[in-house]
């Protein structure tokens, strides 16, 4: 069995079923990345028994070593398990804000694309006004009414990315509207609502998912950015960006602290948009 | 192959000896083709899609492509050996020593360049000319190419243009260094047929002024008009050259017996254009051979159906669909408003075809659309059943739906494109909760059957079918819900002659089989005359005349049909 009677093998099976199905290098660490990353948000103390509060003031401040594997902070808790379980907070709250982000985008870019033209007109008014703010603009001035917190971090995320999700729905919608097999289910007969949930969202969302996939990426790096500014979960909490935040006041002395909350950021926004990309790539070719 | 040509070979504009061009390392794509043509000879080349034509031409101008392979005996341009030039020797040559015209003037034109500087782009890189030189010569090929007023065109963008002025344009920049061999790939497929008959004739005025032509077509019929030889290819080899009179009038191979008999026009109605695609075709007699038209015509009588079928029904059936006056205009970008259908009126009787056939622009497509009720008429009214159709409400008009089918040019478009042949028939069927049920998959499989498909298509999507398997899966839908009536807007226009004449054949076996009346409605008089009962001749939103398809042929009352009736390719027999 020669590697090249595999290749030929994965080629003549991508000629089958569409074009180029082999995984790239990045793809498949991406894949290999994410699935370690939910299995640390699921069972946390499967890769990390300890307790990611527990404090030992006696082991304080150690650079990564044996012991700890990432180092400790400033009252001696151990960072990986604390890097760990914070991998719950940045999942549930990418994942969170995004379908927030995305059920608004849909509800509003539905009325704006299906509704006629004076809705069409208020709700694109409204979609300005809103992308006129910064997104991150838009969701600090959602928690300075509401208050910090996850949940309210997690809304304000949500509600910044909606804008942008709305504008695109929209479009989609309008383009897939006029397209022709949506005029040939009415010449079968079919009710403005049958076409529409068979043949126009279904069509408008599919490509949108995979950029929700995409989106994931951006709102755990928002949702870390809002508590590494004291808005979003707050200390001690094992939150990526709260961790990020207390490190800070050490940074030249202990740079684990804020090192290895940084690169689980980063790697995570990262697995999020390879896996996004690949899956759009796949979508496009079907 | 052809003696007294090959004689004169040293002479010839281009001579080709076993040419094979493969792709990768598949399997060669054109396998050793061989011919020759002559100063001011028009040759064509005739094929369907994929059998290897266009890629003979494109290795002519070296631009078969990057992973080609192209290898010959012989391949001269004007007795100089051009297999294997550098990219950099065919740039040399390309415009020069031969020109190319495409299928598609409008992505073949730079949109945001004037014409006349697109055309003076050959005049720069190849003369020593100065620009008042190049842009008196620019002006002397347009003229030349019959564009009308060429100062005023020289500064009109590609999208300005008309479909015809945009392919003259660009036979005016394929000629303007006097290329001895011109290649035109398809140069006429896209146009109406006056557009066709103009841009044909201006092709036959290139060759008259000594130019040799290789002519590129799927339709033996356009280039009978100007082809002196025609070569049918077939799967990757020429498999008949001949005289164009001599392999039109008693083709030899089957391929080129197929493409003769696929020609619409002058076929009576209830003739097969196609070796019969489904073994259970009823009674109709196969015809075999290509029938000699004018005795033909007489013996045609005794068919099942006879080709004074509408005006016998006319007297005795029911009108099942009426259009009364319909008038439908539409907003131009500048405000104005303009009218786009412009006082229809007719009639369509159970059992018939009324064919309405029209140039780009004429209102026809917007006809259809008012029949199908996708739009509203501003005036007049559509019957059906001679209950109110257009006037009904969408609510009324739903349940009567199912018995208004249609079928649409763009197959492919008019298919959910995430769905499969199996979902849309079962969609179609409105067996979309039965699914799986052991019924559904054999109603599924006759209507496959009745359409000439093999269930094996039930799990592929529309993308994955060729273009006349989409177009029978869409017949098959249009079926699905036991229509009475079939709106056809312009269904074989983009399929090639051979995969028309099959689809034809459908229509009218399915029509005969069910009882359906049709509206057919093209652009291409051949096809309606082949089709049609009755026919509308429409021009500019009107309809101009009406009447039974063989008195229309055959005494046309208004020019515009005359026009139109004396473009139409045919086989010159």
């Amino acid at each position: 069995m020669s590697d090249l009677e595999v290749q030929a093998g994965l080629a003549a099976q991508s000629r089958q079923s569409g074009p180029s199905r082999r995984l790239g290098v990045a793809e498949a660490t991406a894949g290999v990345l994410a699935l370690l990353l939910v299995a640390s948000a699921v069972v946390p103390q499967l890769l990390a028994p300890g307790d990611p509060l527990a404090i030992d003031p006696l082991s304080a401040f150690q650079p990564p070593n044996f012991a700890h594997g990432f180092g400790t902070d400033e009252s001696g808790r151990d960072i990986y398990t604390r890097v760990v379980h914070g991998t719950q907070y940045s999942l549930v709250i990418g994942a969170a804000a995004t379908a927030i982000g995305l059920g608004l985008g849909i509800v509003l870019g539905t009325l704006a694309g299906m509704l006629g033209r004076v809705i069409d007109f208020t709700v694109n008014r409204f979609l300005e006004v809103l992308f006129a703010f910064p997104g991150l603009l838009l969701a600090l001035l959602f928690i300075v009414i509401f208050g910090p917190g996850v949940v309210t971090a997690t809304i304000a995320v949500g509600l910044s990315t909606a804008p942008g999700y709305a504008r695109i729905i929209r479009a989609q919608l309008i383009t897939v509207r006029s397209q022709a097999f949506v005029e040939a289910a009415t010449v079968l007969g079919r009710t403005r609502w049958q076409i529409l949930l068979r043949h126009i969202l279904p069509n408008t969302l599919a490509p949108l998912f995979v950029l929700a996939t995409l989106g994931i990426g951006q709102a755990i790096v928002w949702a870390a950015t809002l508590s590494y500014l004291g808005l979003g979960a707050e200390p001690p909490t094992a939150e990526w960006g709260a961790m990020l935040s207390a490190g800070r006041t050490y940074i030249t002395s202990a740079w684990w602290m804020s090192f290895f909350p940084g690169l689980f950021i980063v790697l995570t926004a990262v697995t999020a948009t390879v896996l996004g990309r690949s899956i759009d790539r796949r979508m496009r070719h079907v | 192959m052809n003696g007294p040509v090959l004689e004169s070979d040293s002479a010839a504009a281009l001579t080709v000896r076993n040419l094979r061009v493969g792709f990768g390392s598949a399997e060669p794509v054109v396998r050793g083709v061989s011919f020759v043509v002559a100063p001011g000879e028009c040759l064509a080349i005739v094929g369907e899609s994929g059998s290897g034509k266009s890629v003979t031409a494109r290795s002519l101008l070296g631009l078969a492509g990057t992973n080609s392979r192209v290898s010959a005996d012989r391949l001269e341009l004007g007795g100089q050996n051009v297999l294997g030039l550098t990219d950099r020797a065919w740039q040399a040559r390309r415009g020069k020593d031969v020109g190319l015209v495409l299928q598609d003037a409008l992505v073949s034109l730079d949109p945001l360049r004037p014409i006349g500087r697109e055309i003076a782009d050959s005049l720069r890189l190849h003369t020593t000319l100065g620009a008042a030189g190049r842009a008196r010569r620019v002006l002397e090929l347009l003229d030349a190419v019959g564009l009308p007023q060429p100062e005023l065109q020289v500064r009109k963008l590609s999208g300005q243009l008309s479909g015809g002025e945009r392919q003259r344009a660009l036979i005016a920049a394929a000629i303007a260094l006097n290329p001895p061999l011109l290649i035109a790939d398809e140069p006429t497929t896209a146009l109406d047929v006056t557009v066709q008959a103009q841009i044909l004739a201006l092709l036959e005025q290139i060759t008259g002024a000594g130019t040799a032509v290789l002519l590129i077509s799927h339709d033996l019929a356009v280039v009978s008009r100007v082809a002196h030889r025609v070569a049918v290819m077939h799967d990757g080899q020429l498999v008949e050259t001949g005289r164009t009179t001599q392999v039109l009038g008693s083709p030899q191979h089957e391929q080129t017996r197929r493409m003769v008999a696929a020609i619409p026009a002058d076929k009576p109605r209830g003739t097969r254009l196609s070796p019969s695609a489904r073994p259970d075709t009823p009674s109709t007699p196969d015809t075999p051979s290509f029938p000699d038209t004018p005795s033909f015509l007489s013996t045609s009588g005794t068919l099942s159906t006879p080709t004074n079928f509408g005006a016998e029904v006319s007297l005795e059936s029911t009108v099942v669909l009426e259009a009364i006056g319909l008038s439908k205009s539409f907003r131009r970008p500048d405000g104005t408003s303009q009218l786009a259908v412009d006082d229809v009126s007719f009639t369509l009787h159970h059992g018939s075809t009324l064919g309405i056939v029209g140039e780009s622009g004429s209102g026809k497509t917007t006809v259809a659309r008012l029949l199908l009720a996708l739009l509203a008429p501003e005036h007049g009214e559509v019957h059906v059943f001679g209950e109110p159709w257009s006037a009904a409400s969408e609510k009324t008009r739903r349940g009567l739906r199912a018995s208004v089918g249609a079928i649409y040019q763009d197959a492919l478009g008019s298919f959910d494109p995430r769905w499969s042949v199996a979902e849309i028939l079962t969609d179609a069927l409105n067996l979309r909760h039965e699914r799986g049920a052991p019924h559904t998959t054999t109603r599924l499989t006759s209507l496959l059957d009745e359409v000439g498909l093999a269930p094996t298509v039930l799990p592929r999507r529309p993308l994955e079918l060729s273009g006349g398997q989409r177009q029978r899966v869409g017949i098959a839908r249009a079926l699905a819900g036991r229509p009475e009536i079939l709106i056809c807007d312009e269904p074989v226009s983009s399929l090639d002659v051979t995969v028309q004449a099959q689809v034809l054949d459908l229509l009218d076996d399915v029509q005969r089989e069910r009882g359906l009346s049709l509206i057919f409605i093209s652009h291409d008089l051949g096809v309606v005359q082949h089709i049609s009962d009755q026919i509308a001749v429409m021009r500019d939103g009107r309809i101009v005349e009406i009447g039974p398809a063989e008195r229309v042929f055959a005494a046309p009352q208004h020019p515009y049909s005359a026009q139109l009736l004396a473009a139409v390719p045919r086989a010159p027999v």
